[in-house]
């Protein structure tokens, strides 16, 4: 088995040129051949020697800078580490082998609401999943409104929020996660979310954090026209193993070539 | 010199800028910390018309249906045996509630450490000082049965914050323990239920020490939540001052266990997502 020797830095001060450098990150997941659960299994085949690991590469020696104020689209096939790549610049997973430098506060936008309890009102979520992302109480208590008229639920404050729709509580979600001004903003087909009006919103939202306050996005989606339409470069990963780095345009039209062939 | 002074210099910002950052992590982590513990609480009593004083009344039930079981079946020579039942009940009760639920904690948060950048110590801390606050509140029915049998309180019950920090480190240690092993083999969670009950018989919750044999009065001196039972009884009860061993043996167990779990913690988490 391999050392892991991954670095994650991260400064919550937008210095320095780049906002995210990756340099020759890998990310090696070990799968079990069979299935452990539990401790007696594990070990009986650690005493009998059997006990063997297939290394997968989820990704490959990937490196690739973003500049401040730039927007960056990941594109690629289903299962080709677009996501993992993200989970390591957002901190979450850290690398096998490699670096990766963040400079600038996050939000991350993967797959929101992950905090909710859905026992609880909205009102009560605002506050919890708030602090999970790292808000200070002072901070949502001034942006509570703003977080509340951005979702346009004000008439359902104290209800539980198990009697929301999906749509709702994707609203919400929305809303608490960009209420922030991020240096950096994590963008993983999230806006597939909520009705025709409210994408468009989080879309202007989005636009408006890029234009405005020079944020940096990173955009990841399997919709190429997407990608070209709001990044400026890209890169093109595909099983794990970099293709092409380059202006959003010459990587969509690279990449959509060799998918008609 | 002028570099001497512009390390001294250096090393000065450096460690300012540490300090910093040391805080506004702290400060974040306990705005955290708060919120869960609110929310388990939220969750807790929720639609229940008592409430919160549900953690007065159930202590005192137990004892009550302890107390008729032990003075009709076995019966031990034990001044104010309710009140000596409570106090252990309640100790015991901190312990296994605390790290039973701390043990699941990070399995449970598995959506959230995916996804979100979090001290991950956060989950088992927040369950411990959950079942501290709990306590806290249970300890009205101790006030409750003092008054009963008239036990009058001695000035000894100040030393109550120093048992609750010793208990709480001690409690801290094994969730930082369970939660991360319970990460990799969840047959901790079915082992930890059949060791908790074995614990309890284990800890002279219901029966005198002097009931035992003379090897295991010494065996029982090893097991913490009995020193720590003894601990509260002492202050509470007896009205004495626990010695200044008993002092170092409580802080010692406590301390010691912590530091496992810190080691134990920090040296698994960086797995902790590809499991949970």
């Amino acid at each position: 088995m391999r050392k892991d020797t991954g670095i994650y830095t991260f400064n919550p001060e937008p210095v320095g040129d780049y906002a995210v450098k990756v340099s020759d990150v890998s990310m090696v997941y070990n799968i079990a051949n069979e299935q452990l659960n539990s401790l007696k299994e594990y070990v009986l085949k650690l005493a009998k020697r059997e006990l063997f690991f297939r290394e997968f590469l989820a990704l490959q020696n990937i490196s690739f800078e973003v500049k401040h104020g730039d927007s960056f689209g990941l594109v690629g096939t289903n299962g080709s580490g677009k996501s993992t790549m993200l989970k390591i610049i957002s901190g979450v997973l850290s690398p096998t082998t490699g670096s990766c430098e963040v400079n600038g506060t996050l939000a991350p936008l993967i797959e929101m609401g992950a905090g909710f309890n859905l026992d609880l009102s909205a009102r009560e979520n605002i506050y919890l999943n708030g602090a999970l992302l790292g808000y200070s109480r002072k901070f949502i208590q001034e942006h509570f409104d703003e977080i509340v008229d951005f979702a346009e639920l004000r008439d359902f404050l104290e209800l539980p929020m198990k009697n929301y729709s999906s749509g709702m509580v994707a609203r919400i979600a929305f809303s608490i996660a960009t209420v922030i001004v991020p240096n950096i903003l994590i963008v993983d087909e999230t806006l597939s979310v909520g009705d025709m009006f409210f994408k468009e919103k989080c879309q202007d939202r989005i636009k408006s954090l890029i234009e405005e306050h020079n944020t940096t996005v990173l955009f990841v989606s399997h919709s190429i026209s997407q990608v070209a339409r709001i990044c400026e470069n890209a890169i093109w990963i595909e099983k794990g193993i970099p293709q092409m780095i380059g202006t959003a345009k010459e990587v969509c039209e690279a990449y959509s070539k060799s998918h008609k062939t | 010199m002028s570099l001497v002074r512009y390390f001294s210099l250096r090393y000065t910002v450096l460690s300012l800028t540490i300090m910093n950052s040391l805080l506004a992590r702290l400060k974040r982590d306990s705005f955290v910390l708060t919120s869960l513990v609110s929310k388990d609480f939220k969750i807790k009593y929720r639609r229940s018309i008592l409430g919160v004083l549900w953690s007065v009344l159930n202590p005192l039930f137990m004892m009550l249906v302890l107390t008729v079981v032990f003075s009709f079946i076995f019966r031990f020579e034990i001044e104010n045996f309710p009140l000596y039942l409570i106090l252990g009940k309640l100790i015991y009760l901190l312990v296994s509630g605390s790290t039973t639920a701390g043990l699941s904690s990070i399995f449970n948060s598995a959506s959230l450490i995916k996804k979100i950048r979090i001290n991950k110590a956060i989950f088992p801390v927040e369950k411990v000082i959950f079942e501290m606050v709990n306590f806290t509140f249970s300890l009205t029915a101790v006030v409750i049965v003092m008054l009963y049998f008239q036990v009058a309180p001695t000035p000894t019950v100040f030393l109550m914050p120093l048992l609750m920090i010793y208990v709480l480190l001690f409690c801290t240690g094994l969730s930082l323990i369970l939660s991360a092993l319970a990460v990799f083999f969840r047959d901790v969670v079915h082992l930890w239920s059949v060791f908790t009950l074995a614990w309890m018989y284990l800890s002279a919750i219901f029966y005198p020490v002097s009931i035992l044999p003379e090897v295991a009065q010494q065996a029982i001196l090893w097991n913490p939540i009995y020193q720590f039972i003894t601990y509260f009884r002492e202050i509470i009860m007896w009205g004495t001052v626990p010695s200044l061993q008993s002092n170092l043996i409580c802080l010692g167990m406590a301390l010691s266990t912590l530091a496992v779990g810190i080691l134990i913690f920090r040296k698994l988490q960086k797995r902790f997502i590809l499991y949970v």
